[in-house]
């Protein structure tokens, strides 16, 4: 590999001895600066280090994200650990492998070309050495930098890339502590955070007599400017005092919201920062067409409550965190508390799948905070159900405005996507703020938001422009600034709405000529064979030809995307009933991702999108009340459920030649224009705004 | 107060106030972290643990209502085929949500060794996944029943 096409996490951690160490047991200590979120990755970076090193799976112990002890990854986001964390550390691997038989054959006197790596050990012309790995090591310098020159394996080599591993963390899972929320550590205290209401609030007055009396025992209030923890040796006195102390809370200057805020096409009406991106607008002769789609604003709604424990001992701060960035969130730490980075280590625990940036980052700050002031204290922090429903950032609102220009046979020539959204993307690290934070006696400045750029798949442009062959293609992009509440990255970004109005907006004008929806589609990728043979799949693994003509309660519908028009390659059929409401009865998946390492752990990841985006489009929504958000808790906030969930098919297309592509959020765009586009098909009339409630489809059926 | 509670078939005596939530004793007091917090507010399933026989919300259950009841948690599903079946299907992602789950299905099993698929999702109705990997659960109870039974016949 040239030097100017080296995947980041290399180029920023360029010595192996970053990376790997050969322990006197045996084992291979691999640390990594991508984390586990619930999505496998672990496993899959495991497996690239035991192919290319040819070690077994079990002698390699993994360290995922700690700042004193592991490179430097950045974020794990966008389904880029397998692309960019994985590709790094397979090269990373390589080199090493090669290092060590460069020593090897100078010790055996011989070529390394003659030589072979067998679980560890070094073989020649197939008889053992007694030269392995670790007896090499202490004489291979390992952190001299890599260029990258050194070949991985060609694919056709794999063992173990490829085949379906079980999780690493799993066992752990389900059968005890696993979780950072279950740490232990000395001289411990559970707080509980009285949060400001919004930024700009001021807390007038705290009755602590109430509150210590509703906590029921030992309670210490800590306060600092508008920023209040109520602390206790005893967890259940802290929640306690948690869940009383808004009611004792008087707060000044709190914003209020309306319910009318919490639509999307609230947005239409905001000032707004606007691009054209794409090809300029031309005059161009046809019928036009449009049609406008819209989603609410929604939830991470992790399982788990954000939890984050810190101590400060020594003049040192320790932080144990879910955070999906642990030197991001170093640096964050260490500009808001104005002291040097270096006397931070930010270490990653595992926590509930995330989806996102949800209050990870900001619970750290929490414990941070408050630890710094209590110092030899270990403060375990735990958000309440209600804080995290209530405070962590939300995927943004969206409306997608889709005009096309027909020509006359009913393709489109000329596709304008016309977005307006807030920000995908206000982690702390990328321009935002951390609730605590605003809280403070001198609060930062009001954050600038900005979005991804286009070269880093875009925010609410992620997946705007349509795959198909459609001569001129532009995105208008209203970013609004002042969304009612903080939004920042939900799985996915943008894709979801834009795939949604996009595959949405196909079947309609395929409908307006009479076309089979997937017909009409194959005939504009022409171009595109892996985009056409996933859907080709999807439909037969669906039996498509057997969708009839709808209207009848019953319906099927197809949903395509590349993601981030250069990733996975997903089609999504749905089968779903519809009279009063919606029920989905089966959900078929085909995906290229090309190189897969792990595919079982690829499946699990494709179900599990394909689930949630479904739970997205068929129940989720987050309202406003006065004060704030008033989905608080499940029943406001329902989600799918398990008498809900339909059958799922999945499957892997064979690219193994092909680069490996994350597969963590391709499929969700596909699965929601897919349910879209079979409900669409069962009632025989379109519904453009999500969720599918029952009111929607009520109205929609008047309109019939 | 001393309240006695029997934990996975063991006696444990321990001093708190009667209103303590069950899930802050196990967790906090015995030690046993696999019972988890969700929501406190009996609405996810996360903290489901077995009182007799049945599943229970942790997070709700005052210990005063608990002396000489026997408390079945995760942790007692050692050697359980649960376990296995949960493992061979690669039923989780996060895995936050399984413990309270296997609970569940633990009851379910313990009452009907062949489930339907309808019996499977309705004894798990009350659990919320948000990983989505209900699908894969639902094989894993199956596949569970039918190590159960293979078992049973000698
Ligand atoms: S934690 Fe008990 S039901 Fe959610
Ligand atoms: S596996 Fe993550 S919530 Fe169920």
């Amino acid at each position: 590999m040239s030097a100017s096409n080296l995947p980041l996490s290399f180029v920023n951690n360029p010595s192996p001895a970053r990376w790997f160490r050969f322990d006197p047991d045996r084992t291979v200590h691999l640390a990594v600066g991508k984390v586990e979120i619930g999505q496998g990755i672990l496993t899959a970076l495991m497996q690239i280090a035991a192919e290319e090193l040819d070690v077994p799976l079990a002698a390699i112990r993994m360290l995922a994200g700690d700042t004193d002890a592991a490179p430097d990854e950045g974020t794990t986001s966008s389904s880029l650990s397998i692309e960019v964390g994985g590709a790094s550390l397979r090269l990373m691997a390589a080199e090493v492998r090669a290092r060590m038989l460069e020593r090897a054959a100078q010790r055996l006197n011989c070529a390394a070309s003659e030589l072979a790596v067998v679980d560890g050990a070094v073989y020649r012309n197939g008889a053992p050495t007694g030269q392995d790995y670790w007896s090499l090591a202490p004489d291979v310098d390992l952190l001299r930098p890599a260029d990258g020159r050194t070949a991985p394996k060609p694919p056709s080599a794999y063992r173990v890339v490829g085949h379906s591993v079980p999780r690493l963390d799993l066992p752990a899972k389900i059968s005890g502590a696993a979780f950072i929320h279950d740490m232990v550590r000395p001289n411990m205290l559970h707080a509980r955070i009285l949060r400001q209401p919004a930024r700009g609030a001021r807390l007038a007055a705290l009755d602590e007599t109430a509150i210590r009396r509703a906590a029921g025992g030992e309670l210490q209030v800590f306060r600092l400017g508008n920023f209040v923890a109520l602390l206790s040796p005893h967890e259940t006195v802290a929640e306690r005092a948690g869940a009383a102390a808004p009611l004792h809370a008087r707060w000044e200057n709190v914003r209020r919201l309306t319910s009318a805020q919490q639509e999307a096409a609230f947005l239409l009406g905001q000032p707004s920062e606007d691009r054209l991106i794409g090809d300029p607008p031309q005059p161009v002769s046809g019928e036009m067409v449009e049609a406008r789609y819209t989603r609410p604003y929604l939830a991470h709604a992790a399982i788990a409550p954000s939890c984050a424990l810190a101590e400060s001992r020594g003049g040192h701060l320790s932080v144990w965190s879910h955070t999906q960035a642990v030197y991001p969130l170093r640096a964050s730490l260490a500009r808001v508390l104005n002291r040097p980075a270096e006397t931070i280590s930010v270490h990653h625990v595992q926590g509930a799948g995330c989806y996102g940036h949800n209050g990870a980052d900001d619970v750290a700050l929490d414990a941070a905070l408050i630890a710094e002031a209590m110092p030899d204290h270990c403060i375990r922090v735990q958000w309440r159900r209600e804080e995290e429903f209530g405070f962590e950032p939300l995927g943004s609102a969206m409306v997608i405005a889709v005009r096309a220009v027909l020509d006359a046979s009913g393709k489109p020539i000329d596709w304008t996507q016309e977005i307006w959204s807030g920000t995908h993307v206000a982690r702390p690290a990328m321009g935002g703020n951390m609730l605590a934070h605003e809280a403070l006696p001198t609060p930062p400045p009001e954050p600038r938001p900005t979005d991804p750029p286009e070269a880093a798949g875009g925010g609410g442009t992620r997946n705007a422009i349509p795959h198909y062959a459609i001569p001129a293609r532009r995105i208008l992009h209203h970013l609004v600034p002042g969304t009612p509440v903080r939004t920042s990255a939900l799985r996915g970004l943008g894709a979801l709405p834009n795939v949604f109005a996009i595959e949405s907006f196909m079947d309609e004008l395929a409908l307006r000529i009479g076309a089979d929806p997937l017909a009409y589609r194959l005939e504009m990728l022409a171009e595109k064979p892996r985009a056409a043979r996933v859907l080709t799949r999807a439909a037969e693994m669906a039996g498509w030809s057997r969708r009839g003509p709808g209207g009848n309660g019953h319906g099927m519908g197809i949903g395509f995307a590349q993601y981030k028009n250069r990733s996975a390659y997903a089609a999504v059929v749905a089968e779903v009933e519809a009279e009063r409401e919606v029920r989905l009865r089966r959900l078929w998946c085909a995906a290229d991702a090309g190189l897969v390492v792990n595919p079982d752990g690829a499946r699990n990841q494709l179900e599990g999108g394909m689930l949630q985006a479904a739970s997205f489009v068929l129940k989720e929504q987050v309202t406003f009340g006065e004060t704030g958000v008033s989905s608080l808790d499940w029943q406001s906030y329902p989600i799918l459920r398990f008498s809900e969930v339909p059958e799922i098919a999945c499957e892997l297309i064979e690219a193994r030649e092909e680069p490996a592509l994350g597969v963590g959020e391709c499929a969700l765009g596909p699965t929601a224009a897919a349910i879209g586009n079979a409900v669409a098909h069962a009632l025989g009339v379109r519904i453009r705004d999500l969720p599918f409630t029952r009111e929607r489809i009520a109205s929609a059926l008047l309109r019939l | 107060m001393r309240i006695e509670l029997i934990v996975n078939g063991t006696a444990r005596e321990v001093s708190a106030p009667p209103n303590t939530p069950l899930l802050d004793v196990l967790r906090n007091t015995l030690n046993l972290k696999g019972t988890r917090f969700g929501c406190g507010l009996a609405q996810c399933g996360a903290c489901m643990v077995l009182v007799d026989g049945e599943p229970v919300y942790a997070c709700m259950r005052e210990i005063g209502t608990l002396a000489g009841a026997q408390i079945t948690t995760v942790e007692a599903l050692d050697g359980h085929p649960l376990r296995a079946a949960f493992l061979a299907e690669q039923a989780g992602q996060c895995g936050y949500c399984l413990s309270g789950i296997l609970m569940s299905a633990k009851a379910l099993l313990d009452r009907n060794p062949s489930p339907s698929r309808a019996d499977i999702v309705a004894a798990l109705d009350r659990h919320l996944c948000r990983c989505g990997t209900q699908w894969r659960i639902i094989r894993a109870v199956e596949r569970a029943a039918s190590l159960l039974r293979e078992k049973a016949v000698p």
